[in-house]
Formats: structure tokens, sequence, C-alpha cells
């Protein structure tokens, strides 16, 4: 619960609800009913979701969403480095997904990473007579053209769940046989309703193959951490690893951004789970409390104020040799921070942002705005379920506009209406909102800027914004003539 | 302890680097490109994607519509991006979001609240519908669920809705594209055959072309030649709008209704001919006036043979202004020849793109050594190496048809060749390899406004001479000893 609720000028409950009216007015009747309990005034006091969500895309309108394989070799499974992740039907979601998510990976691609796209490229012939033998033979080569690489993930596309192929079984034989984890993944994705189930089926996978098959070499040590939800977006978790680890942490796997096989096997072992992308895996964390008694924690490690939050947050779960690494490292970066705010808060104080991105972006990253002396009068996820908008209600200022899967039809009128100064969405909306020389950045992607995480990306994220708002290009959109 | 897999718990277990390092030699080696191209089912970094991504990019070429995915939104959502990305411009587009039930069901529902909302929110003029593999897989039927979505007032009555089957594990997205082309033609065209109607007009199209400054170039020359056109998927304004405080859905295009009267041109050309065979045989039984198939004007001969053949349907000379703008593409060629010439290069792309290529590089007396392409067919492969040997050039150059780029990067490694000309996804061949990669073609995600030059015709002959040999020109001069950098190259 926010302990003081913040209002912006201009913006009522009556007004917001008012926009939302007359957006939905040009839907037919079974749409607008459809869409009217996904769009609502945020209730900054109350700390629940005000919107519906999770529910199944209205037909025909553009919506952001993916599907589960995206999220599955999107989000899940492709940042891990070590591995061949098949994308197991025909060559499009493979070829769509390869390189475009920006989990960044170290290791030499083809011998030790692999971030390329490894697919069966189905053809007709593999849908009448079936993939399984396929892939089998598939299998022997990625092993025999990649030896090091420590497992092979196989994403199944629609076909292959819609002709009834059975993955398991081959990947089960084919691991025996190549002595190596090769680990079948049903993230068809025609399942579900967005990318969401794709995190959820992978984590299942995780569940089911991978924790708890290694230990660690080393001993263990009571500040043994696990960082869950961190995907290296631009580098994020080459932000966020070094700092827990300057707070005393040894960071014993990261899930799954730069992400090593092995060590997010032998997790089961760790103290503490600490959780970024709520989203994403916190089903993962409750399975290893419940498994395994680990207990978790979520952070934010967007801008100095929800960082420092984070940080005493974690520390008070330790004792006090780790309580006092951490006052240092506030104290260490808080005058770092100060001038980062001092630098660009004159030029950005006041300005308004709007949000729609998936994960954990649409609440996290308000607190970093706010630190920027902004505010946030619209968000919304793509993919989210009721526990991510309950923990959006205390972030978000009261009376703003939160939106579940919008179409980009009511995302337009909301910006219309609103003026946002800046718009932070993904790469379908951002040509759309700089035509209307509306500021954007990509916050799916960072822009192909970052990192955004820790104290090291509030440096970037900073100038990004201040960039993004501020260039002299908007003030040419006008023609004089 | 152990899991489904029934493999025991280990210890982790770095690799060391003496191994890393054998591996890392290894994949470089004669030894393993043997194995790498014994390869039967993996296939690693294609240079394809699949038929729907085409089939949107068709659809963008018309005035005011809107492509419609029936399938999985993933996938819509995919090609938006994909394209998004490519030209840093807007791709709007709508599916009907189908899931389980709709597996289980078929998609009619969905497609018929897809098409109303659709026309509700986003009041195209035309709608056009393809699909992804969902539906392919179950087996809708398009041509029913439209007819039935007409009768039942899903979409108004005069609203053309071309639909293609874009199954993606058929092909590659140059065949969603015809597919694409084809419906909305046919559908335009319907009872628009006038008897004795001549609209004096040149039909063009482009072929599957991501390349919007190539569009504007052909407009260009056309209107040198003072030809009436039209160009039949026309995306140079769709992906190439300006920015100025608004946004408008549907920026560009072929208007509908020189689509539909293109039925009574003067004559039809397509510079796509691996792009559009359907296309372009639906014209020919059913166009009036003439038909002619050639290659992307790539190159000086390639584009001296479009120009002949447009001076020759329409009767014409060819304009002073034409005449001069090649001399002024030979002089540059001639200029610059000294920084190509004898170069190795490895080629790969879609078939039209990859016949300009080769066809230029010859003509520059360099050598297209490696040439690849990841879905091809037998007759790409033997006009490839009829231009092969019609080039001394060519001597000791080949062909590689269904191999992907992870088979390039072993042709690079083992008989190495000084750049390579692709698109964005060879970069990493490229430098593992330590050679430039020349990114024409799609997709282009990490460089910007390449789209908007043009590649074909003498500008565009004259555009890639440029980059490359400045390339040249800049490894010189990053590259040499201090005593060998001048002023002069």
């Amino acid at each position: 619960m926010s302990d003081k609720i913040r209002k912006i000028e201009g913006i009522t409950k009556e007004s917001t609800e008012a926009l939302i009216a007359e957006t939905l007015s040009v839907y037919p009747e079974k749409a607008k009913k459809k869409r009217a309990p996904h769009i609502g005034a945020n209730d900054q006091g109350s700390g629940s979701a005000c919107v519906k969500s999770n529910k199944k895309t209205v037909p025909g309108v553009m919506s952001a969403r993916g599907c589960a394989y995206a999220g599955a070799k999107g989000v899940v499974w492709g940042p891990i480095r070590d591995m061949v992740h098949v994308s197991h039907g025909p060559v499009g979601c493979g070829w769509y997904s390869w390189g475009t998510r920006r989990n960044m990976v170290s290791g030499i691609v083809g011998v030790t990473s692999f971030p390329m796209q490894f697919t069966s490229d189905f053809q007709e012939k593999d849908i009448v007579y079936g993939g399984d033998k396929k892939l089998k033979t598939l299998l022997e080569e990625a092993h025999d053209l990649f030896p090091l690489a420590k497992g092979i993930s196989v994403l199944s596309e629609c076909p292959v769940g819609l002709i009834g192929d059975d993955i398991n079984s081959v990947a089960k034989s084919s691991a025996k046989e190549l002595d190596i984890p090769i680990i079948p993944c049903n993230c068809e994705g025609f399942r579900g309703v967005s990318q969401s189930l794709g995190h959820h089926i992978s984590n299942d996978t995780i569940r089911d193959y991978i924790i708890g098959t290694r230990e660690y070499a080393e001993p263990e040590s009571p500040y043994d951490i696990a960082l869950i939800g961190e995907y290296n977006i631009g580098g994020d978790a080459w932000s966020t690893k070094p700092l827990l680890e300057e707070c005393g942490f040894n960071v014993k796997a990261v899930w799954t951004g730069d992400g090593e096989l092995e060590k997010i096997a032998a997790t089961h072992t760790v103290k503490l789970n600490v959780i970024h992308c709520y989203r994403s895996m916190n089903y993962m964390c409750k399975v290893m409390e419940e498994k395994f008694g680990i207990p978790w924690i979520e952070l934010n490690f967007f801008g100095p104020t929800k960082i420092k939050e984070s940080l005493r947050k974690l520390a008070a779960l330790f004792d006090d040799t780790i309580k006092e690494k951490v006052e240092a490292v506030i104290a260490k970066y808080d005058p770092i921070m100060q001038g980062i705010i001092e630098q660009y808060k004159p030029r950005l104080d006041g300005k308004k942002v709007m949000l729609l991105v998936g994960g954990l972006r649409p609440r996290h990253t308000i607190g970093a705005y706010e630190d920027l002396g902004m505010d946030c009068i619209g968000s919304g996820y793509e993919f989210a379920h009721t526990d991510d908008y309950d923990r959006t209600a205390p972030e978000m200022p009261d009376a703003t506009v939160v939106y579940d899967d919008p179409s980009e039809y009511e995302f337009e009128k909301f910006a219309d209406a609103l003026k946002p100064d800046l718009i932070g969405s993904g790469i379908k909306e951002k040509y759309v909102f700089q035509k209307m020389g509306i500021p954007f950045r990509q916050m799916h992607s960072w822009d192909y800027s970052g990192p955004y995480h820790g104290y090291k990306g509030f440096e970037v994220f900073a100038r990004d914004v201040d960039m993004a708002i501020n260039s002299p290009t908007w003030k040419l959109v006008k023609s004089p003539f | 302890m152990s899991n489904l897999l029934g493999l025991e718990v280990k210890k982790i277990v770095e690799t060391t680097p003496e191994e890393v390092d054998r591996v890392h030699n290894w994949i470089n080696t004669e030894e393993y490109r043997e194995k790498n191209f014994a390869r039967q089912a993996l296939v690693i970094n294609p240079a394809h994607a699949c038929q729907p991504l085409g089939a949107q990019l068709a659809a963008h070429g018309f005035e005011g519509t809107l492509p419609f995915v029936h399938g999985s939104q993933g996938c819509a959502s995919y090609y938006r991006s994909t394209l998004n990305r490519h030209f840093r411009e807007p791709a709007p587009a709508v599916s009907d979001a189908m899931t389980e039930d709709g597996a289980v069901f078929g998609g009619q529902n969905n497609l018929h609240e897809g098409l109303e909302n659709a026309v509700a929110l986003y009041k195209p003029k035309m709608i056009a519908v393809f699909t992804s593999c969902m539906p392919e897989v179950i087996g809708d039927d398009l041509t029913a669920f439209i007819k039935n979505a007409r009768q039942k007032g899903h979409v108004p009555k005069d609203m053309p809705v071309p639909f293609a089957n874009t199954p993606s594990f058929n092909g590659t997205h140059i065949h969603g594209y015809d597919s694409m082309l084809l419906s909305v033609l046919q559908n335009l065209t319907e009872g628009k055959q006038i008897e004795g109607r001549c609209t004096g007009k040149l039909n063009l199209i482009a072929g599957c072309d991501f390349n919007t400054g190539d569009y504007r170039e052909y407009k260009r020359i056309l209107t040198e030649f003072g030809i009436p056109h039209t160009v039949l998927a026309d995306i140079s304004d769709s992906f190439d709008s300006p920015c100025d405080g608004h946004y408008h859905i549907y920026a560009g295009g072929t208007k509908l209704e020189d689509a539909a009267d293109s039925i009574n041109g003067k004559a039809t050309m397509t510079l796509g001919p691996y792009a559009t065979p359907k296309t372009f045989s639906f014209i020919k039984d059913n166009y009036s006036g003439k038909h002619v198939s050639m290659p992307m004007p790539m190159g000086i001969e390639k584009t001296d043979a479009f120009i002949m053949k447009v001076a020759e349907l329409f009767g014409k000379e060819v304009p002073a202004s034409l005449k001069n703008e090649r001399g002024r593409a030979v002089d540059a060629i001639t200029d610059a020849h000294q920084y190509i010439h004898g170069k190795k290069f490895a080629v790969y792309g879609d078939p039209d793109y990859l016949l300009g290529y080769v066809s230029f590089l010859l003509e520059m007396g360099a050598h297209p050594h490696h040439i690849l392409c990841s879905r091809g067919s037998k007759k790409l492969e033997k006009e490839l190496q009829a231009l092969l040997d019609s080039s001394e050039f060519g001597k000791g150059c080949k062909i590689y048809m269904n191999k992907d780029l992870w088979h390039l990067r072993s042709l690079l490694m083992t008989d190495p060749v000084d750049a390579i000309i692709g698109d964005s996804h060879g970069k990493f061949a490229a430098r593992d390899a330590k050679i430039p990669l020349f990114r024409f073609g799609f997709p282009v995600f990490d460089r910007v406004n390449k789209h908007r030059y043009p590649i074909i015709g003498y500008q565009g002959t004259v555009n890639m001479l440029t980059e490359i040999c400045n390339k040249f020109i800049d490894i010189k001069d990053e590259t040499c000893e201090d005593r060998d950098f001048e002023l002069m190259r």
C-alpha cells in the first residue's frame, strides 16, 4: 500500500472514465462488452487491480500480444546461452524471434554460446507424416556439430501440437542416447491467451527436467542467492549481478539472462531467490519454496529510489555483514545518482509518460521516471494477470488510466487525449507514435540501448529518456509551410 | 536423485579453456565443413521467412488495405515486428486470435467476429486475409468462411476481401507474396475487363522487394519516359511515409481502382519472376496487352534490358535524361572498378535479389564465389549457372541450393572471400570471417535508411558500387601501416 495518494492535475476518476467510455463507443456491442472490464481508472489506495486480465484477445483488434511459443523461446529458454534451442516446426517462428529480444550472452558463438536459429523447418511432408523422426536426427546432428552445448531445448510451434507429434518421447530417448539433457517444451503458439502461458509451460519444464540435476562444485555459503526473472536485456544482468555481488552475495545462477544450464540446475541449493520479473517466473519461485524450502523476495532495480528500497529489503533478511555492505553500497552510489538526477531532472520535471509493455515494466519503471520528476499517467500490460495489476495499483497515481491488452486503437485514443511527453512501449507502437510527433522509447528492448537495470542502468535510462523527450528533432515535425 | 529424463545428479563441470579452444578451431576446419554439409534434418540460421510475412507485405501495397491474419495472434505480432524493424515504420495488421478452441472447432467464428471488429475500428477499404499455420493444419475453408461472412453482414457488401492460403510449412515469404498479390488482383479485376478499352499504362510488378527506394526508382524512370504506369503492390509510401504529426494508418499503396483497371493495361511487366510466377501466369491468361517477365534490373546490363524493353513495349525512344543517367553510371563504375575488380564475394538471399547481385558483380569484374539460397529451385540453379558461365569472372564460383547461413560460415572459413552480400543475419558469419557484410535485401535491422536507397536501375547500381568500394577503401585506411596511409586512394 502506498503511504500517500498521488494525484495528477487534470486527471480525475470522472475524466478517465469519460475517456474510456468515449474510446469504447466505436466498438461493436459484443467487442465493447469484452473490452470494457479491461480498462479502468486506477484506485491507488485500494492496492488492487482495477481491470480484468489474462483473457482472450478480441479477434480483429490490433493487439500487441505474442504467443506461448514467444514466451518460451523469447523469454525463458532462449536466453540460456550454453544450450541449443530448437524451434520445432515451420521456419517462421524461430526466424522472427532470432536475436530480436536482445537477451545478450557471453561466450563464443557456435562453440560455447548458441544465439542462432535452430529449426526443423517443417515442410508439407512433415505435417503429413509427422516430424518425430526428423527431430531425432536433428538432435543427433546438433549434438555432433555443437559438442560443448550443455543441453538442447525443443520448443514446439503450432503444427507440432496439432498433428499430435510426441516430442516428449523423442526427447527422452535422445537424451539417454546422447547423454545430455534434452527438454521438450510443448509451447505451441495457440495455447493460452498470450506469451504468459509460454512462461508457465517453460517453468514447468525447468521444474520437471532441470532443477535438482546438478550441484555446485564449490561449498555452500549463507550468501548464496539466485537472480530470477533477469533476462539480460541490453546487458541488464551485467549491471545487477555485480551490484548484488558488491553487496556481499554469491549470485549462483541467473534465470535466465546469459544463463548457464548447469548453474540453473543447481539453484535448489541457494538460500534465497531474488525475483525481478515476477510475471515470467513467480511460479518457479513458488515451486522452489514448496519443494526445497527456498524463500523468495521481489525486487525492483529501476531507479535509485527503488534500488535503495530493494537492497534494504533484501539486507533485512540477512546478517549485519550484509546490512553494512548494503549501506556502504548505497552510500557509494547515492551521490552519483544524485548527480544524475541534478543533471536531468530540470530537463524532465513534470513531463508525463504512458506505458504499455510486458512483464514487470509497466509498474517497476514508474519509480525511475518519478526519480526524474516525471509522472506516469497511463500504464498497461500485454499479458499480465490480476496479481500484476494488484501490484501496479499502488505505484500508479490515482485515477490514471490502466489498460489491459489494449488495442492499438485504444492506445492511440488515450495518447491523443492525454498528450503524454513520452510513450514507453514496443516496436509495433514505436513508429505509430513517432509519426504523431510523440517521443518514444522501446521499453521491451531499451531501444537498442541499455542496461536500464541497477545503478549503472539508471544513468543510461536517464540519458535515453532525456534524449527522447528533448531531442531537437521533434521541433521539426511541424512544417513551417 | 534423478529427474524425468532419468539422468543422475552431477557436479557442475566447467569446460576447460583448452577444450573450448580445440572446438573453436575445429568448427573452422574442412572436417567440420564436411560434417556440417552432411546435415539432413537440422536447419541453422536459414535465410528465409515464412509465407504469411510476404502476404502481409503485398497487402500493405494497396490503398486502404488492412492485412488480416487468420490464425494465432503471435504470428501477426511476429510479422508486424519484423516489418517494423526493417522499415522503421508502422505495419498495421490484425489477427483473429485463434486459440485452442479454434483448433477444435475451426476458426470461422474468430474470422467473422474479427472482420466485424476490424471494419468498425480501422475502417479499411479492403481487407486482405491470409493464413498462418494453425488454420492450414486444421483445414479451415477460407472460401466458405468469407462467403458466409459477407452473407451474415460481417463485412460491407462492396468491400473486397481477397484471401490467400499461406501455409508456413511450404515455400518462403516470396511464395506468400505471390499468393496474396494474385488474390488481390483476381478479386479487384473480376469483371473489370472492357472490350476495346486500353488504359495505355504499364503495370509494373516489382516482386517481393523490400526496398522502398526501388519502387520510387521504377516510378521515376517511367515518368522520365513519359509512360503512364501502375505499380502493383506499391509499398513506397506505406513504408516510407512522412512524419507530420499525424498517424495515417493507410499511408500509401496502389489505388484500388488503378489495380482493378490494370487488367485493361497496355502491358504488364514483372521484375520478380521468382517471386511472382502465379500472379504473372494469371495476368498472362487474363490481362489485355503484352506481358513480360524480366529479372530485377540490377547492374548495367539488366537495367539496359529493362529500359529497352519498356521503350519497345511503348514504341518510345529512350529519353536523353536516361541515356545520360546510364552514361553517368558507367562513368562511375569505370572510375571505381579498381576497388572491386577481382574481389571474391559470398552472396545469399531471395532468388530475384541473388540473380541481381551476381549479375552486378560479374559486370564489375568481381567473383560471386559462393552463391547460396536457403530455399532455391533447380530452375534457379540453372539460371545462376548460365549467368556464371557467361563471364570469365564466374569461373570457379559455386552455387549452393537449400543451404543455410551456418553452411555459409563453413564455406567462409575454409574457402575465404573478401566480402558478403546479404541481409543483417549474415553479420555473425561476417564477423567470424573478419570481412564486411554489405546489407542489401531483407531484413536489414541494424543499419538505418538502407531501404530508402534504390538498388535497381542505373542509380541503384551506383548506390551499390559506392557502398562497396568505399568500404574497401575504409578497410584499407583503417588497417594499413602508417607508411602506407595516403591522402589519395
